[in-house]
Parts: structure tokens; sequence; C-alpha cells
């Protein structure tokens, strides 16, 4: 299948549904991924990311709608859509009772990939991931970064097409997760596809060309992520208190010269496209500052604007 | 029945030697510390029953207790084995170590692992009644050449149990649901089914009920064929246990499809 940019779409979604128990977890959404492309889906809890993710291997049937994946149907040829996709799961699922280099070596023949092939392929993989020196070492004595790594090793072991990660780095110390989005940018030049699920803006924002944002089953937005910034706030932001008295007039000064405001408590934050001229603003009528920040507006901002800041769970 | 129609066409014999081979790299690998000491349970059984309580036993049916003790343990140590490798070991693969998560996302479908660890909770209930039979033959309490049939025939044992207990393992949610099936249905078996004492014993309604039990059949087949006693009931209880293993096979598979996929 080509799209209008001439590149192959490797997932194709139209009016997906999906229903638990009489419970809607997805409502009709539509999305394309084309080849070499890295999407995130972002979401409160809830939201419907893992279910969306789940149908694309397999784990969860589409209630109505249609959903391809590498040109072929989930509900029709399912295995030949997972022997050509790999997947990282948000839990780990490694075998403890074994090494690592087995835990790979038992996954390798899950896809019937000969003894040869697969041990040069483990070689190259460790390598790749750092985990060398750590072939023989049992799985449950590893760190969580480690753990992570060798899943995501795991989830290569078919030279996957298309990699599915759900919540790749949450937990992970800083070193770990800049490991991990190391190593995804060097699969997006071997021109793997990349479908993400994370809670990470910054994570949202470094690996992923485009963004779709969930919430309570539908897609609220889609776009690339400087885009949205710019679409739903503006580029720059203001984080702003000023005396208790003068808020007020604050907010009379800034808003006409603002896209969009917020308030967290005590604090507003004023978008704009320039920010400092709010701020130049604000100096110039003689507010007491308390506190100001000039900074870029980012994913966060888009985020909470969209979803709200009612916790989920 | 259209649902096991769908069961039977999702399995590939590829996928389930797989995921069967997966647990037998397991195995191979914990065995010394995990799981020897489950072949020295019968021997146990045998020594202090056959040996100790024996020797106050009258003969039973023309056999020493312990002749007759031998062979009835040989149905309860298939029994066990299988139904722990797919209760709790199952149970904990699929709910504790996700490793059923793991496995599906690869071409692997749900059929085939159910499928292969049925096969493999068969296969370990295989490994021990084979070294069991051996152990019995070798202090000669097998005296029939119709002995060999038992080699193909406690598989298909080892299956049944393993069936058994793949059903209840995919209808259950608490690992402590465990109890009640051991306690209310693995104990009485092995108590009730002619292993100790014959059932005919036991008050009428208790030996018609031991008829729809799994394991009276199983070791009224054990103790004719390692004795050589070649009745009507040893045949009629090979075709009911051969039967049910191979009409139960997909029922735990589709219930555990149905659970897991959705």
């Amino acid at each position: 299948m080509e799209s209008n940019t001439g590149r192959e779409k490797v997932v194709v979604a139209q009016d997906l549904t999906k229903v638990f128990d009489g419970l809607t977890a997805v409502k009709g959404i539509s999305f394309t991924v084309e080849r070499g492309e890295r999407v995130g889906f972002l979401g409160p809890n809830g939201a419907g990311k893992t279910t969306t993710i789940r149908m694309l291997y397999g784990m969860s049937p589409p209630t109505t709608g249609s959903l391809s994946v590498l040109g072929l149907d989930v509900r029709d040829d399912i295995r030949d859509i997972k022997r050509r996709i790999g997947v990282v799961p948000q839990e780990t699922n490694l075998d403890t009772d074994l090494s690592v280099r087995e835990n790979l070596e038992v996954y390798a023949n899950y896809f019937g990939i000969p003894k040869k092939p697969a041990s040069e392929r483990i070689h190259e993989l460790l390598a790749f991931m750092q985990l060398e020196e750590r072939a023989d070492t049992m799985v449950d004595t590893l760190s969580g970064g480690m753990k992570r790594r060798l899943l995501l090793a795991r989830a290569l072991l078919n030279n996957p097409e298309l990699l599915i990660l759900d919540e790749p780095t949450t937990g992970l110390d800083p070193q770990a997760r800049h490991l991990i989005w190391d190593r995804l940018k060097s699969l997006q030049e071997q021109n793997v596809t990349l479908i993400l699920t994370t809670h990470y803006m910054d994570e949202a924002s470094r690996l992923c060309d485009r963004i779709i944002i969930m919430d309570e089953g539908s897609i609220i937005a889609e776009g690339i992520p400087l885009d949205l910034i710019e679409t739903h706030v503006s580029s720059e932001a203001l984080e702003i208190r000023v005396a208790e008295g003068q808020r007020e007039a604050l907010q009379e000064l800034l808003v006409p010269k603002s896209e969009y405001f917020e308030t967290q408590q005590d604090t507003y934050v004023f978008f704009a496209r320039a920010a400092d001229e709010l701020m130049q603003a604000v100096k110039d009528a003689g507010f007491e500052i308390e506190y100001a920040l000039l900074r870029r507006s980012t994913l966060e901002d888009v985020f909470l604007k969209l979803t709200g800041r009612r916790l989920r769970d | 029945m259209k649902s096991l129609v769908k069961t039977a066409r999702s399995i590939s014999p590829a996928g389930v030697i797989r995921m069967w081979y997966r647990n037998w790299k397991i195995f191979r690998k914990v065995f010394w510390f995990a799981a020897a000491p489950n072949f020295l349970e019968p021997v146990i059984y045998l020594t202090a029953l056959g040996i100790g309580l024996g020797l106050l036993v009258q003969d039973i049916e023309g056999l020493s207790y312990v002749q007759f003790l031998a062979p009835g343990l040989l149905g309860s140590t298939v029994m066990y084995a299988s139904s722990f490798e797919t209760t709790y070991s199952s149970f904990i693969r699929m709910k504790y170590e996700k490793t059923y998560d793991a496995v599906l996302a690869t071409p692997l479908s749900i059929e085939d692992v159910i499928a292969g660890e049925i096969l493999w909770g068969a296969t370990r209930g295989y490994i021990n009644a084979l070294t069991f039979l051996g152990v019995i033959a070798i202090f000669g309490y097998v005296d029939s050449a119709a002995a060999l049939l038992l080699i193909p025939l406690l598989f298909v044992f080892a299956a049944l149990f393993a069936i058994i207990g793949m059903t209840y393992t995919a209808l259950v949610s608490n690992i402590n649901l465990f109890n009640y099936y051991f306690t209310l249905f693995i104990t009485p078996l092995f108590l009730f089914s002619g292993i100790f004492f014959p059932i005919s014993t036991l008050p009428a309604w208790a030996q018609k009920l031991a008829l729809f039990t799994p394991l009276y059949h199983v070791v009224l087949v054990c103790r004719g064929l390692a004795l050589g006693r070649l009745d009507q009931d040893v045949f009629t209880s090979i075709f009911i246990t051969v039967a049910f293993t191979a009409v139960l096979f997909l029922v735990p598979i589709t219930i555990m499809r149905n659970r897991l996929i959705k």
C-alpha cells in the first residue's frame, strides 16, 4: 500500500473499536504508520494506548473496524504478522531460570531460527545492547536497566520490520534510558518502524517523528511534536508568580497578549510566540515578581491542556 | 463446538513443540534441585507401606501387599507429576512470570502455547512414571510382557491428568484455589481409586462413583498389565482413558484462549 507521501504503510487502522465486557476501551480510531516512522502514543492511564498496541500483535482482536499490519489483516494472518514484528512489553517477562544467552536462544526457537544463525544473531545483539559480559549471567540477578536491554535484544532477534514498545523506559535510571534511546535511534537508521507508548513527554519529543494523543478511547490530537506545540499552546511559555494582590491585574495585562494560559496554584503560565515580550510588559507595568521563568513550551504543556489535570486512576 | 474446531485449526505442531522445548530446557537445567525429589516419592511410599504395613496385611486377590501396591502407585505417580505441572507450574508461568505473554508476541498462537504446556505436563508425568515402572520391574513387581503396553499408555494417562489440571487452571483466578483441587479432587482419588485397597471393600455407591473417576481406570490398567491379569475390565478402562484424553484435549485450550485473548 502506498500513501500520498509515497512511503509504504506499515499499519492502517480504520474505525477501530474494542469493547471489553460492555466497556468501550477504544472508540473508533483511525490512524496510519508509514515505514521507517517513529510514532508515539501518549495518553493518561486508561486512555486506550495499551489496548491499541495489543490489537497490533493479536493479543486483543478488534471488536469492529479494520486493522492491517505490514499489509496483512490482524484477524486472519496474525501468525505471519508476528513473524515480522518485535514486541517489547511493559512488564518484564524473561525466563528467570535461564541465563541472558539462554533466554535469547529459547526465544529464537519460537521463531524457528536455526541454531547457527540464531547464535550469530545473539552474538550481534548482545554487543548491540552492551550485554556481552552478562551473557552467562542468570536473569534474576540483572538490574532493571539490563533486563530492559535484554527485552529489547529479544524483540530484535527476528530482524523485525516493525518494533512495538510499551513504555520502554519506565522505571529506568537516566543512563539506562539514554542507552535505550540511543539504540532506538540507530534502529531507525536501519529503517525499522517504531511504535511506542510512553508517559514521558521528553521521551516522546526525542524519539518520535509523530505523536498520537489518546484520551478515553479516542485520538484527540495527532502531529509532529513541534506542530502540536505550536497549534495547541504556543512556542514559548512564561511561568510567573507575583505578589498576592496583583494577580488579577497580571491576568488582565497578559491574557490578551497570550495565546493560552493556565494557572497552577499561585503561579500562572502564559503561552505566546515571544514570551520575552510578555516578561517585558510585566516589568514595565512594575509588578512585584516573586518568581519568573521563560522557557520553550513542551509536549507536556500540550498534553496537560488536552487531557486536563484530573487524576485517572 | 465451533470454538473447538477453531482451536484445532489454530494449533501448529511446530509451535507446540517449541513451547514444549522451552519447558524441557528449563527442566534439564533445574533438575537436580527442583525435580529430582519427585522421583523418590513413590519409592518412599512403596517402602513404607508395601514393606512396613505389608507385614500386617493379609494377601489381597492372591497377591502380597507390596505386589498389590506397586502397580497402583504407578497410577498415582502419573497423576501427581502431571497435575502439579499444569496447575501450580502453569499458573505461575501464566500469572506471575508472564511467560505466555512473552511467547504470544512470537509466531506461536495461544493454542500452541497451551497445547505445548499440556504436552509438557504429560511428559513430566511420563518421565516419573517410566522411572517408577523401571524401579518396580527391577524389584520384580512386574511379571508380564503385557506391561510393555504401559510404555505408550502411561503417556496417555499422564496427558489425561495434564488436561484435567489445565482445565482447572484455565478457570481459576487465584493460586490458592489449587488447594481445593488437590484436597478435594486429587487426594480422594489417590486414596479411593484402588491403590491401597480394592474398591470392592467400599460401599456400593462409592464403588459406582469410582467408575466415573480417572484414577480408578488408570490404576486398574496399570495393575492388570503389570501383573498380566488381562480381563474385560482392563480393556474397557484402556478405551475409556484414551477416549477421554482425546475428547477433552481441546477443552482447556479453548477456555484458555477465551480467557487470555480478549
